[in-house]
């Protein structure tokens, strides 16, 4: 088993920054609160698999711990969070993995707050992609959806004003993003030597980047303004032979410059959506947007169930050099049920297709809770019309179902 | 010389006007007239608490016996102007799994109210839409419009009769809802004589059904000026139903920061 935190940069500063603050809680009055849950997953893989030597078990556990502990000071304006997390699957080594997902402590002022540590920060507004958001990297072993996040070293501070909130990033250590083993189902058409990324920066991963935003409501408008320096968190993969003669994927990372906005207008039952980027540093500068709607029929048939319609347009203007994107022209279209029930029961489905190939990427996600303490949740993800050079074809027998059971405390 | 006729019109004008109020109140007002009076001195007598806090415990069961628990803190800001509601902020904590989800809301008189909800797995802060005025808050039998501040100007009124409520005396007002997707068609509130309190609502459906019915009680009075129910129970006649809220002491004038009530600093709740 890998536990990359063992090459995490800052651990043994965020070690001893655990045991300092973990020593002082009793001696500062305050609240001390542990949260978090522990969740069993099991994924089904019916589809045959695709490449020689790769894994052939139809079902693959996993179990995931995730405790939150949060010191909060009396008052509240000084917030100690520590977010661990880990991984252990039965069949993919590299998916079994240990991440300090947030240690960080804030402090609260009148029209000002400052993050030190390591967290997490979403920016964005659409559904179907995350274009904008670039401050953490992407665990792409946790889930393809691309939600979860590797925890990002950071110092931030936010001024609030009337006129917005402009905050200031400057994160010192840059993340590699997580890639499956070898043999390991969702791998994709090659293995990747993620041990032996290279970077543009001699500094490699220890370069500084720094990120700037501004952000505001003006009426039904929630607007963002970004720009980010530094290390790009997709990266290039470069097809190298390794000694044995294989055929592999080498990450790269590149420094670049990256300017985002994010906008959503929000009017009765409609939200109007526009997330747009533009970047420098990967082949030819490029603009990539997703622009769309989310209208929700609220309270269907006289129930209290609401039904909402996604529909959201991708395009990307990257060249063959910038990293590999699905979405150059893209159509997503999907639909959310909310029951509104005790159980809080949500069904979102969804589909992303490419306007020329009709290559397709489809998911359903499911939610409920079933206790107070218990919750389930499911996914399928599948592809559709994937041609031999598609996007998709290296994981075109990898569609899933996944269970997920998970103990809250 | 233009200005002076335009301004000594403006004089006869105010001096009818002066009159035909004059008039009306020295005469018998009508039964909307009197309601709208009970409406404006609920109001006028919440005027200037500032901020609040308090911690809740939502009980909700249905006519088998099956019982949930939700657990919040709820926050408000007075706004003092009249041309907007207060601002409140709803930050749950049990289930567990959704404990750090919060919900922020700026109350608006006729327009749609702002509202945000913080997803703290995610740290994603989203802008929602308000639209959904009937909808239940949480599952429960309290629907988004019943748990908004109160304002004047979101109903019109009329006052019905005045009728012995337990031990006191209370005013009968209906009140019919002004502003858009509301999913009633009015209600009939129990108010009482002495310290203007509402004691009781009967929410009818847009069929003119009766739909639910809220009683408030263990008013506990802050400051020595407001009152705030400590219970509240909303009962659902339709679907058998129930939503209990126990309320925690109330802490006013707190010093809640204004900043606290901005979508930006949801992020930092957890």
């Amino acid at each position: 088993m890998m536990f990359p935190v063992g090459r995490y940069p800052f651990a043994p500063t965020l070690v001893a920054l655990l045991i300092v603050s973990g020593n002082a809680t009793p001696s500062i009055a305050g609240t001390l609160e542990l949260g978090g849950s522990i969740a069993n997953e099991v994924r089904v893989f019916p589809g045959s698999r695709s490449f020689r030597g790769q894994d052939r078990s139809v079902v693959s556990p996993s179990l995931v711990l995730t405790p939150e502990l949060t010191y909060r000071s009396e008052g509240g304006n000084d917030l100690v969070t520590f977010t661990p997390y880990v991984r252990l699957d039965a069949n993919d080594e590299r998916r079994s993995h240990a991440d300090v997902r947030e240690l960080k402590w804030v402090h609260l002022a009148n029209s000002w707050d400052m993050t030190a540590g390591v967290g997490k920060v979403f920016w964005g507004v659409a559904e179907s992609r995350h274009l904008v958001d670039i401050i953490n990297q992407t665990d792409g072993v946790d889930n393809l959806d691309g939600d979860a996040k590797l925890g990002q070293p950071m110092i931030n501070t936010n001024a609030i004003t009337d006129w917005g909130t402009f905050g200031l990033f400057v994160l010192p250590g840059f993340r590699e993003r997580t890639f499956a083993d070898d043999e390991a189902r969702l791998r994709g058409p090659k293995p990747v030597q993620a041990a032996d990324a290279t970077y543009d920066s001699r500094a490699t991963n220890k370069h500084v980047d720094i990120a700037v935003r501004w952000s505001r409501s003006i009426g039904n408008a929630d607007i963002g303004i970004s720009q980010f320096h530094g290390t790009g968190r997709e990266p290039v993969m470069r097809t190298v032979t390794r000694a044995d003669g294989i055929s592999a994927f080498q990450p790269h990372y590149d420094i670049i410059d990256q300017t985002g906005l994010d906008a959503q207008y929000t009017s009765g039952s409609w939200l109007w959506k526009l997330e747009a980027m533009g970047r420098a540093g990967q082949g030819k500068r490029f603009a990539a947007s997703v622009s769309g709607l989310e209208y929700t029929f609220y309270q269907v048939a006289d129930s209290t169930a609401d039904v909402g319609v996604l529909a959201e347009y991708l395009y990307d203007g990257r060249d063959k050099t910038a990293p590999a994107t699905p979405y150059d022209n893209d159509l997503f279209v999907g639909t959310r049920l909310t029951l509104n029930d005790e159980q809080d029961t949500s069904i979102l489905l969804g589909g992303i297709i490419d306007t020329q190939t009709r290559e397709s990427f489809l998911s359903v996600k499911a939610d409920r809770r079933l206790t107070d303490h218990w919750k389930m949740k499911f996914e399928a993800r599948w592809t559709a019309n994937v041609p031999s050079d598609g996007f998709y074809n290296g994981v075109r027998n990898d569609e899933y179902l996944m269970l997920r059971l998970a103990r809250f405390f | 010389m233009h200005t002076k006729i335009t301004s000594l019109k403006k004089a006869i004008l105010l001096a009818v006007v002066v009159w035909a109020i004059g008039s009306t109140t020295a005469h018998a007002i009508t039964a909307e007239e009197k309601g709208l009076q009970i409406a404006v001195e609920i109001d006028r007598r919440d005027l200037g608490f500032g901020d609040s806090r308090t911690d809740l415990k939502m009980l909700l069961s249905n006519r088998h016996g099956e019982t949930s628990v939700r657990e919040l803190q709820l926050s408000t800001l007075e706004n003092p102007q009249t041309d907007a509601g207060d601002k409140s902020l709803t930050v749950f904590k049990y289930p567990r799994d959704i404990q750090g989800t919060a919900f922020l809301s700026f109350t608006k008189i006729l327009e749609p109210d702002d509202q945000w909800l913080y997803l703290p797995a995610l740290k994603r802060v989203k802008r929602i839409s308000s639209a959904n005025k009937s909808g239940p808050f949480v599952g429960s039998e309290f629907a988004y419009e019943d748990l908004v501040s109160f304002e004047v100007g979101k109903y019109s009124y009329k006052w019905l009769r005045n009728e012995a409520c337990g031990e006191l005396q209370c005013f009968v007002i209906e009140r019919f809802p002004k502003y858009e997707n509301s999913g009633y068609s009015r209600q009939i509130a129990w108010v009482d004589t002495n310290e203007y309190r509402i004691r009781k609502v009967d929410f009818y459906d847009r069929k003119e059904t009766l739909l639910k019915t809220l009683v408030q009680s263990d008013f506990q009075q802050y400051l020595g000026k407001y009152w705030r129910p400590l219970k509240m129970v909303m009962k659902n006649h339709q679907s058998g139903k129930v939503t209990e809220l126990e309320f925690s002491p109330y802490a006013f004038q707190v010093g809640v920061n204004k900043t606290e009530f901005t979508p930006n600093r949801l992020k930092t709740i957890r």
